[in-house]
């Protein structure tokens, strides 16, 4: 059967929403797609446009690109507007006069900024916020722009109001009509303590002023108000409302309301039954629905019934949460009903601008509504137990609070829901949906969830809950979950480890043909690749094994932004020589690099061009420097203080063991990188706490810490062994390392490691030290096959011809650098280029 | 439409390689190109080319026998340094993973494997003696 031909006026997210949603049901293809747009560009995210000034590109904001409407078969016009309806000959006509039939036509020409009739409004520096044209234009003018003013207190508003700050424009006002901001949201409370909160980001707000006039030569220099004042700014962004765009339905004779929008019924029909309208020019229940879940939901109603099913819009829930200017604000089911007919829970914190309030119906058996600004981290689950008129516990207040002091925790409700309780509501996906996912497909990651269900790839709101059910849910199935390294290895690392050893496996292919399954991936090619390093202490870039090195390793350098490389020499313990200083900077100044201390007590050159990298490391290896690891999960530095033999309080020499602990398990790769510290004496200027090994010289020797990290998770190291002599502080190093590099799973640090370890200090105490296992011998054996068979990777690769071919960026130009790496200067030095965010 | 599999023969090895011809808003003859020899491409690994001025990545999955490219660049950060990530598999889809945050395309359509909006474009690769040749 000849399909049916259906024509998309509006490229906009709802107009393209309706096109994926039909591509993905309409398995049988009976329909084909023809789709017009004004803009000149297909559809992107318009609720997230303002990131378009901060973070994300076009191509990020873009719901999916010209090719995606290619590969399914969608005819796309941009830049031509449909101009004409002939319902009679059942025609469309575009702007540039492409005459197109349909059997179907879907308006989804959303709508325009309304526009009020003040004087002045066609003036230089006056603009509207909807389309990336507009914030390009607004971008230019605010180069030139110090003071700015949005008319519009609702939410397009006050997003407006924050792409002006993201323009640089820190004196910012916002004016409003009404006498309160957002009044569609929130209350008149709530909107004192958002104001208070936008005044503090620098946002002036102006309530109860009527604009009358925006004045200025050719371009706006005043507003001048009903009440006599002026405002001086240089630009002027209107934000007053949406008008529906319903002027080519009207012409061709579709009803529309007397104050704008399409008319339709349920089934988002217009008066003509083959013509559809959906999203913000459509009328629906008498209103206009200006978010973009309900314009989703339209969108689906009418793929349904062209698909053969019985689906109407039912008055749809204008809950919201949005981050505005950094302040969470959230008003949910019936935010204005007041007393007599609901009983209120309010909750106001000035000094923090926290404000909430919760309607209860008179029994106080149900939540009805409510409002949350400055933190809405319970809006998910308050909405939930409106929507599904979940019952509520004694004291109410706890959901709209959080549990203080209690035990409970509050994601535990999350599982409490029930399977209908939609969780994403921009894609209608429910807890149902979610969990079944989870249980019959055994998807358990959010990534994984997102694709198949699409929820949270919308607002990104339900994400937190998303994340909740998966957990809960594999919980719930009481599987114990046995981390395995990969879909390719059925083993956890530790596992993989026994089992490479036992057959004595030298190759990633060899590991992989006889304990896995597949091509391998970026999990399991370093986890194997680490494993190899620990056992065989083979060069890495060996034929063959160079592939299945992070990028890092593969290179012996660090990547960093824009693609060049950082090279970092070992310096043990933090100690060099004049000479040697002066060979690192000969190296940089010669190869153009930006050099800067590192943490760990040595000197990083950054700005290596890939093909630079063999000639860098010929000349450092001429001044007597070695590889330092930096790029490698392996040992980075054993950082010291001056120790006794300057120090006027140290007791022992730390530099001394530094160095000799730094050059004994320099090159060992393991699980995540290791760094070490040696203080001599309690004021622990090296930090040694911080570290995953740290040594404290003692009056009697030395004190043995263990596991402890800096970074994100700052955790102490844990004394291991106190008052121990140099050879039993270095043996049982070499237990701990090794029994680590053993049993931890892939990239994960010394000190999560321990935290997972069942039997926790006390067990690997009793393994390290009481040496309960009796492996402590093997261990110490084990790691001495390390420290013999140690060599410096670059010392290899540079006196290997096969492996410096390897460092080039063109493989057909070897001589040629990447012309795309650029550098921009800094302080005498210089940077890498910013990269597209 | 999508993709058309076909099997060359070269001396006595059979590669496969692919035409996306999704992603081709024109449906242009193929231009082979001369990228480089055999030799210069890692053993289930990339390497980048510069041919016609635009840099491609060429993978070489020898696991599989197989052949790919794609465009060099990586349009998350937009870095230059796909041929420089590691390759292998989702299910039966050959991928590669962009070294800087591991966002994963697949090397057969282009498409982002790891949940972003992003799409990259693909050319097909055929393997005459120790030549390597991309097809733009």
């Amino acid at each position: 059967m000849k399909p049916k031909k259906i024509v998309v006026v509006g490229n906009g997210m709802v107009g393209y929403k309706f096109c994926e949603k039909l591509i993905a049901k309409d398995t049988g293809k009976s329909f084909e797609l023809v789709v017009f747009g004004e803009e000149p560009r297909v559809a992107y995210d318009r609720v997230h446009l303002s990131e378009y000034f901060g973070q994300k590109t076009i191509e990020e904001l873009t719901m999916a690109p010209l090719s995606w409407y290619a590969e399914n078969n969608i005819r796309i016009h941009l830049s031509d507007p449909v101009m004409d309806i002939d319902r009679d000959t059942k025609t469309v006509r575009s702007h540039h006069g492409i005459v197109e039939s349909y059997d179907y036509l879907v308006l989804a020409t959303g709508s325009a900024p309304f526009v009020p009739p003040i004087p002045g409004v066609e003036k230089d520096g006056v603009f509207v916020y909807r389309t990336i044209e507009d914030l390009d234009m607004m971008k230019d003018h605010a180069k030139k722009s110090k003071r700015g003013a949005v008319i519009g207190g609702g939410l397009l508003g006050l997003e407006a109001a924050k792409a002006l700050l993201d323009l640089g424009i820190r004196d910012t006002h916002v004016i409003e009509f009404a006498p309160k901001l957002m009044p569609r949201q929130i209350d008149d409370l709530g909107s004192r303590i958002l104001e208070h909160k936008l005044n503090e980001l620098g946002i002036q707000i102006h309530l109860q002023k009527n604009t009358q006039d925006i004045q200025g030569d050719e371009r706006i220099e005043s507003m001048l108000f009903a009440d006599g004042s002026i405002l001086e700014v240089d630009m002027l962004v209107i934000s007053a409302g949406i008008k529906p765009r319903d002027e080519v339905a009207k012409m061709s004779g579709l009803a529309v309301g007397s104050r704008g929008g399409i008319v339709v019924n349920d089934k988002m029909e217009t008066s003509d039954p083959s013509i559809f309208a959906i999203g913000e020019c459509a009328l629906v229940h008498h209103m206009i629905y200006g978010l973009v879940a309900p314009g989703y939901e339209m969108a689906d109603v009418v793929v349904s019934n062209l698909l053969g099913g019985e689906k109407e819009f039912k008055p749809f829930d204008m809950s919201t949460k949005l981050k505005l200017i950094g302040v969470d604000v959230a008003s949910y089911g019936d935010p204005f009903i007041t007393s007599p007919n609901c009983k209120t829970i309010v909750y106001e914190d000035t000094q923090k601008g926290i404000y909430k309030r919760m309607n209860i119906s008179l029994d106080g058996k149900e939540l009805l509504g409510g409002i949350l600004i400055g933190e809405a981290e319970q809006y998910n689950m308050l909405l939930q137990t409106v929507k599904n008129k979940t019952i509520l516990p004694p004291n109410p207040e706890d959901l709209m609070l959080g549990s203080r002091g209690g035990s409970e925790e509050a994601g535990a409700g999350v599982m409490s829901l029930p399977d209908d309780a939609l969780i994403c509501s921009c894609e209608a996906v429910t807890k149902g949906n979610i969990c079944h996912e989870v249980t019959a497909n055994g998807i358990s990651t959010l990534d994984g969830i997102k694709k198949c269900t699409k929820a949270g790839t919308g607002c990104g709101g339900c994400v937190p809950m998303v994340k909740d059910l998966i957990n809960g849910t594999l919980k719930e199935q009481g599987v114990y979950v046995r981390n395995i390294v990969c879909e390719h290895f059925d083993y956890t690392r530790q596992e993989l480890f026994d089992l490479v050893k036992i057959n004595g496996h030298k190759t990633y292919n060899e590991v992989l043909d006889s304990l896995g399954k597949g091509d391998g991936c970026e999990v399991c090619k370093p986890a194997v690749a680490s494993i190899l390093a620990s056992l065989w202490n083979e060069m890495i870039l060996k034929k063959g094994q160079d592939t299945i090195q992070d990028s890092n390793d593969r290179y012996l350098a660090n990547i960093q932004k824009g693609g060049t490389y950082s090279v970092v020499p070992r310096i043990p313990g933090g100690e060099i020589t004049p000479e040697k200083l002066i060979a690192i900077g000969t190296v940089a100044q010669k190869y153009n690099l930006y050099t800067k201390i590192t943490g760990g007590q040595r000197i990083d050159m950054f700005g290596a061009h890939v093909g630079d990298l063999p000639d860098i490391w010929e000349e450092l290896i001429e001044a007597g420097f070695e590889s330092g690891h930096a790029y490698g999960k392996s040992l980075r530095t054993v950082k010291s203080c001056v120790g006794s033999t300057w120090c006027r309080f140290g007791l022992h020499d730390s530099v001394s063991f530094a160095i000799e602990i730094e050059e004994r398990y320099r090159g060992l790769r393991s699980p995540h990188k290791l760094k070490g510290g040696v203080s001599g004496c309690i004021r622990e200027c090296a930090e040694a706490q911080s570290k995953d090994f740290g040594i404290i010289a003692t009056e009697k020797g030395w004190n043995l810490y263990i596991c402890g990290n800096g970074g994100s998770k700052p955790q102490h190291a844990i004394l291991l062994a106190s008052d121990i002599s140099s050879e039993d502080c270095i043996r049982y190093l070499d237990r701990f390392l090794m029994f680590y590099i053993k049993t931890a799973e892939p990239l994960t640090r010394t000190a999560t490691w321990l935290n997972k370890l069942d039997g926790g200090i006390a067990y690997l105490k009793s393994v390290i030290v009481s040496d309960s296992l009796s492996i402590g011998s093997l261990l110490e054996k084990e790691m001495q096959f390390m420290v013999d068979t140690y060599a410096c990777e670059w010392k290899e690769v540079v006196n290997n011809p096969e492996l410096r071919k390897r460092f080039t960026h063109f493989v057909n130009v070897p001589q040629q650098k990447d012309p795309t790496i650029q550098f921009e200067g800094m302080r005498e030095q210089k940077r890498a280029m910013e990269w597209v965010k | 439409m999508g993709e058309v599999k076909r099997c060359l023969q070269s001396k006595n090895q059979a590669f496969n390689f692919y035409i996306d011809m999704s992603n081709r808003t024109t449906e242009k003859p193929i231009t082979w190109h001369l990228a480089c020899q055999v030799e210069d491409i890692p053993s289930d690994g990339g390497a980048c080319a510069l041919i016609e001025g635009e840099q491609i990545a060429i993978y070489n999955f020898s696991r599989r026998k197989e052949w790919y490219a794609t465009q060099n660049l990586c349009p998350h950060r937009q870095q230059m340094a796909l041929s420089r990530g590691m390759i292998g598999s989702a299910g039966e889809e050959p991928k590669v993973a962009c070294p800087f945050h591991k966002k994963t395309f697949s090397l057969k359509s282009g498409e982002c494997l790891s949940g972003d909006e992003f799409h990259i474009r693909t050319y097909p690769v055929k393997i005459e003696g120790d030549k390597v040749f991309v097809g733009m």
